[in-house]
């Protein structure tokens, strides 16, 4: 058994060798006007030659490992049983979720600030997530370049708000609109490839938007990102200390309390929170809908769902659409929480996470989004001391679950529609 | 119903039709048999737009549908069964047929469901069942169900009783038979020529991108060229 392996695992080992030896072994130091090449020290190379050794033990036993491994129990998977006693276990499932959204709703006054401020971000996620779940997991549209939307949902909300003093609650829809308008668009084009061009070409358009803004300075500040952009309020009512659009009155003196800080916070994570759960419920309704099945069934077979008399264009720009309306919404609610925006906040890094948040969530899925989003967001906090080795972890993680669990954590269970019986 | 003239379709430079002209009129049966890659199946495509003809005309009730766009030629009352079935596995039974009448309201869907149902029983008692879990005669009846879900006045079949036991393929001939007294024209392409020329009113041999022979159903099963070639002697 691992004979078989011997060849392959010395092979591996060797790559290890050749690879990490050069890359952490040598060193370029400058030395006045000259750089020298130091060699490695004693310890690196034992370090080095330790990391081969791991690499061809683990490649020999690879089998059986990965065997071990597969063996590990997981949380029963529902996805190749009959969809039987749907409508009861629906039930359970919106109770549930019912009881996580109260339970959501009253933890921030409980916790500290900085907690709040990370679940809002963790919400912001989700709706990313739910909103790309749509495009990869429903439609099977690998996007690259899903982060262009949610960019066009922030710099939306900055730009309108800079130059023509819009205020969030009217940029959330009027960026979430644009941000559908530019996926329905970009989309148009594009949609036609498949598989890998369509992922090469959704990156492109990704790095595109975010060159563009990076570039075009006297509208967008170019890399100096745009500031000062307004919290929400509450029906005119600021958050801030000092009132700062006329017309305005103030949170803590209409209610005759103590200025907090906290109030903000907590009012954006409310704010939210509604919209993530609006985005959920919103999503839903539409995999309900026939438009939803279409997505589904165009994923799983092209030609009969074309033959049907479905348009493939159609239900792929819908999805798109669809996906890229929610990026632009959480777009707007990000603008608003940072205050400040600049195109770093939106490089491919951001598109690749959202993407794993859909495949560890498991495709297609909307409680394993939600968790994936959770997961994937509040672990590098709390790792806070490998923050170095965050990618690191987050690859190995992402191996592993492939392994492990190539569904994702809750693969998705298929809703079953019926039409309302007649009487 | 149905005309196909002189019309020549090509896979990238490769040529599979060489001027092929079939003509399906209302309330028939029409069989088309052929061996494997003669261009059955790229015929009936052909008729769906995909691929569209290089050449030649495509005429449905009257309408030129050559250089239409597959969704809009799926829509304008004719239903395909493809080869190979082509059922959405992970759906159940019941929403492949829901996808079948996409473009009806609910109650028209309703009412087609029923109707299906009454032409396989089978049908109504999977109905909540995964479709991919079923087995290939059920798939196949699936398949023919979905295709009538948008109340289509033709039908095109490719290869029905491809890969099933003789007592299914006898089932499903008869349903066949029965879509004809409902009044839908069938179009019936088949390897097993003797039932498809049995069933047919008319039928075509296509041979590597050619018509051959037309005549029919009656008389081509009389042809001792077909019957050395296709009923094996
Ligand atoms: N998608 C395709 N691309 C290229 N060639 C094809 C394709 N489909 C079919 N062909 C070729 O076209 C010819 C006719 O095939 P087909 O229509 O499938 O025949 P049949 O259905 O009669 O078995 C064959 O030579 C086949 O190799
Ligand atoms: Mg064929």
């Amino acid at each position: 058994m691992a004979a078989k392996n011997f060849g392959h695992a010395f092979f591996c080992a060797f790559i290890t060798l050749i690879i990490s030896y050069p890359i952490i072994g040598f060193n370029l130091e400058a030395q006045g006007i000259d750089v020298t090449l130091t060699g490695a020290d004693t310890t690196t190379i034992v370090l080095v030659l330790l990391a081969a050794l791991v690499v061809f033990l683990f490649q020999l036993f690879r089998d059986q490992i990965m065997g071990a491994l597969k063996r590990v129990p997981m949380p029963s998977s529902d996805a190749n049983k009959e969809p039987m006693a749907e409508n009861k276990r629906a039930k359970i499932e919106s109770w549930i979720l019912t009881g996580i959204v109260v339970f959501a709703l009253f933890w921030p006054f409980f916790v500290s600030r900085g907690s709040v401020d990370l679940a809002t971000l963790v919400l912001i996620y989700i709706m990313l997530a739910l909103g790309l779940n749509v495009v990869v997991g429903l439609a099977g549209l690998l996007d690259l370049g899903y982060v262009a939307f949610y960019a066009v949902g922030a710099y939306t909300f900055a730009l309108l708000s800079q130059y023509l003093g819009i205020s969030f609650w009217l940029a959330l829809p009027i960026g979430a609109l644009l941000a559908a308008l530019f996926g329905l668009v970009l989309g148009f084009p594009v949609l036609r490839l498949r598989g890998d061009y369509l992922a090469i070409v959704t990156l492109g358009f990704g790095e595109i938007i975010r060159i563009l803004l990076n570039n075009w300075t006297t509208l967008t500040g170019g890399p100096n990102g745009i500031g000062g952009i307004p919290d929400p309020t509450l029906f005119g009512m600021e958050f801030g200390r000092r009132i700062k659009e006329e017309g305005n009155t103030s949170f803590h003196e209409t209610f005759g309390i103590a200025y907090s800080g906290e109030h903000k916070v907590i009012f954006l994570y409310l704010i939210s929170l509604v919209l993530a759960v609006f985005t959920a419920l919103v999503i839903r309704r539409f995999m309900r809908m026939p438009v939803g099945r279409a997505w589904e069934a165009l994923r799983e077979d092209e030609i009969a769902s074309r033959s049907l008399g479905l348009s493939r264009t159609a239900v792929k720009l819908s999805a798109f659409t669809i996906g890229a309306f929610f990026a632009g919404f959480a777009g707007t609610v990000f603008a608003s929480k940072q205050g400040f925006i600049s195109p770093e906040s939106f490089v491919f890094l951001e598109s690749a996470i959202i993407l794993a948040i859909v495949v560890l969530g498991g495709m297609g899925s909307q409680i394993g989004v939600v968790l994936a989003a959770i997961a994937v967001t509040i672990l590098p906090e709390l790792a806070r001391e490998f923050s170095e080795y965050r990618m690191l972890i987050f690859g190995a993680a992402m191996v592993l679950m492939m392994v492990w669990r190539p569904q994702g954590l809750m693969p998705m269970r298929r809703i079953h529609i019926e039409l309302e019986k007649q009487e | 119903m149905l005309v196909l003239e002189d019309v020549h379709t090509h896979y990238g430079k490769i040529e599979a039709l060489h001027g092929v002209s079939v003509e399906v009129n209302k309330g028939e049966i029409v069989s088309l048999i052929g061996a494997n890659g003669a261009g059955k199946t790229t015929l009936l495509m052909t008729v769906c737009g995909n691929p569209q003809a290089t050449s030649g005309r495509v005429v449905l009730n009257g309408r030129d549908i050559t250089r239409d766009p597959t969704s809009t030629i799926m829509r304008s009352g004719i239903a395909i069964v493809p080869e190979g079935r082509r059922i959405f596995s992970g759906l159940t039974v019941e929403e492949n047929l829901h996808m079948g009448g996409f473009f009806n309201t609910k109650a028209e869907i309703r009412k087609s469901q029923e109707h299906v149902y009454e032409l396989f029983p089978r049908l109504k008692e999977r109905e909540s069942q995964r479709a991919g879990t079923m087995s290939g005669g059920e798939q196949q009846m699936l398949a023919i169900g979905r295709a009538l879900m948008s109340k289509p006045n033709m039908i095109i079949l490719d290869e029905p009783s491809l890969g099933l036991a003789p007592l299914v393929i006898k089932q499903i001939f008869e349903i066949i038979g029965q879509l004809r007294e409902e009044g839908i024209t069938v179009f019936l392409v088949e390897q097993n020529a003797h039932q498809a020329l049995n069933l047919a009113d008319r039928g075509y041999v296509l041979e590597t991108g050619k018509i051959r022979l037309h005549d029919t159903g009656k008389n081509l099963l009389e042809n001792p060229d077909v019957q050395n070639a296709y009923l094996g002697g």
